[in-house]
């Protein structure tokens, strides 16, 4: 009985667990406790939350691996971490100290302007950001086991990942009406890698699990993302910059499992104290997205 | 046949496909009152802490019991846990299977694997017998079993998981995401009885 480890069905298979979840942002033990005693299902451990990196400004870079260390120690459920893009070696350091899954992201100064990092390497499995499916493809096809949507961190403002679910969901559908002798041109159009397009045609979905990230900021727009059809959500600055991290937590967890039920979305949304303020992303200029981060 | 699948958290989906391509219906079961008319339950994998805080939250962990006093259940890997009477921490347990598991036995996510186990439990289920392919995923292991309980499966070096005691069916790993559906037939032949 020969034992396996990191086949890209194992990699697959730990975001599998994690549906119908919610992935909280924390940047300290005592943040990921409250995560989990709230109900989520993994902690993103980092030095500073989006709104925090936006308003700082500066170079933002893989955390110290002592405090994302620390993050591992309290808590029981899985842990990711972020690096860089295109930074294979703070990957290679994320893997070496343990953690869960790799976040290579966009909220994070990019590393490298014209690659990704070759995923496949790693026996720790990936989530990666996209806009559209064909991003999403080419991220999966460089090894990511998990796709999220990027939408905008640290806004507070939920437009972008509302797009970009859409315009991910969208494209599906449209790849489903189409004569398979289409699906190639198609592939060029939008730089997707052409097998994993007919893999997707073929399963009516990605082929990892799908999250929304970027904007979530209530237990509504938790909700709003899940009945648009993504399998569970992350939650940024959205938590822990409002008013109740506590309460706000634990009421986006019930919120994402009872989705399609608006007395109890209605019931849990009560008396939340205040969201964090948040900025629209249409007061961004171009320069100031995150999202545009990626190739 | 109508099998409930607990939808709070974790790969449901995975195990509603499976038991539709068998032929069942089946009930995604957020609240108590969607147990009402099943003929059994399965509680998928998942993080067990979020299963059980939003069980609590929600007050299905009294009717779960009393689901289970004659219904069949089956839970996979966090469902594994959150059925037994013991994980050797504290957070909510249903306390129906007399197992005591170790959660994450094998490590962090880099230690999750997959390996052929020998399961003589599934003979007559087709396949000629053949090893069951398993997913192990930041897995819990079945440290210990209680009297009246069988144990199914077990990993080369004896360490248990997989079980059945009664109506109740406890695994470590994952058969809903592999393509064999013989764990699953095995359930609905529990489910019948």
């Amino acid at each position: 009985m020969e034992q396996e480890v990191g086949s890209f069905e194992i990699k697959k298979g730990l975001a599998q667990m994690l549906k119908g979840g919610v992935i909280m942002d924390v940047v300290t033990p005592e943040h990921a406790k409250i995560a989990e005693d709230a109900g989520a299902a993994a902690v993103m451990a980092l030095e500073r939350v989006p709104a925090d990196i936006r308003a700082d400004g500066g170079v933002a870079r893989m955390s110290d691996p002592e405090m994302i260390m620390k993050i591992m120690d309290s808590v029981t459920i899985p842990v990711m971490a972020k690096c860089r893009i295109g930074h294979f070696v703070e990957a290679q350091i994320l893997e070496a100290i343990g953690v869960d899954y790799i976040d290579e992201s966009e909220v994070l100064t990019p590393a490298d302007e014209a690659n990704h990092i070759n995923k496949h390497l790693f026996k720790v499995p990936f989530v990666c950001g996209c806009r559209n499916l064909g991003e999403a493809l080419r991220r999966i096809g460089e090894g990511a086991a998990m796709i999220r949507t990027k939408g905008e961190a640290g806004t507070g403002d939920v437009v972008e990942a509302v797009r970009h679910a859409r315009s991910v969901l969208g494209e599906i559908r449209k790849l489903q009406t189409m004569a398979e002798e289409e699906v190639m041109a198609y592939a060029k159009e939008i730089g997707a890698p052409y097998e994993w397009l007919l893999e997707t045609r073929k399963l009516g979905r990605l082929p990892v699990v799908n999250f929304a990230a970027g904007g979530i900021a209530t237990p509504a727009d938790a909700a709003l993302m899940m009945q648009l059809g993504v399998d569970g959500v992350f939650v940024g600055s959205g938590i822990f910059k409002s008013g109740d991290p506590a309460r706000r937590a634990a009421a986006i967890v019930k919120a994402t499992t009872h989705y399609q039920d608006a007395s109890i979305l209605a019931e849990v949304s009560r008396n939340l104290g205040g969201p964090m303020v948040g900025r629209s992303v249409s007061s961004l200029t171009e320069t100031e997205k995150l999202a545009t981060r990626g190739w | 046949m109508r099998i409930g699948v607990l939808a709070l958290q974790g790969d449901f989906a995975e195990h509603q496909i499976m038991l539709q391509s068998l032929g069942v219906d089946v009930v995604q079961v957020r609240l108590a009152e969607h147990l009402n008319q099943l003929d059994g339950l399965i509680i998928p994998g998942g993080e067990s802490t979020t299963i059980g805080k939003l069980a609590t939250d929600f007050n299905l962990m009294d009717p779960l019991r009393a689901f289970g006093q004659d219904h069949a259940i089956w839970g996979t890997c966090a469902g594994a846990i959150f059925l037994s009477k013991d994980a050797l921490r504290k957070q909510p347990l249903l306390n129906l299977m007399d197992i005591t598991v170790e959660r994450n036995a094998f490590g962090r996510q880099i230690d999750s694997f997959e390996t052929e186990l020998k399961v003589p439990a599934l003979q007559g289920f087709g396949q000629n017998g053949r090893g069951f392919h398993a997913v192990f995923i930041r897995a819990p292991l079945i440290e210990k079993v209680g009297e009246g309980v069988q144990i199914l499966a077990t990993l080369e070096d004896g360490r248990i998981v997989a079980a059945r005691q009664g109506h109740f069916l406890a695994t470590a790993f994952h058969p809903e995401l592999t393509g064999d559906d013989r764990f699953h037939r095995y359930f609905l032949e529990m489910a019948k009885s």
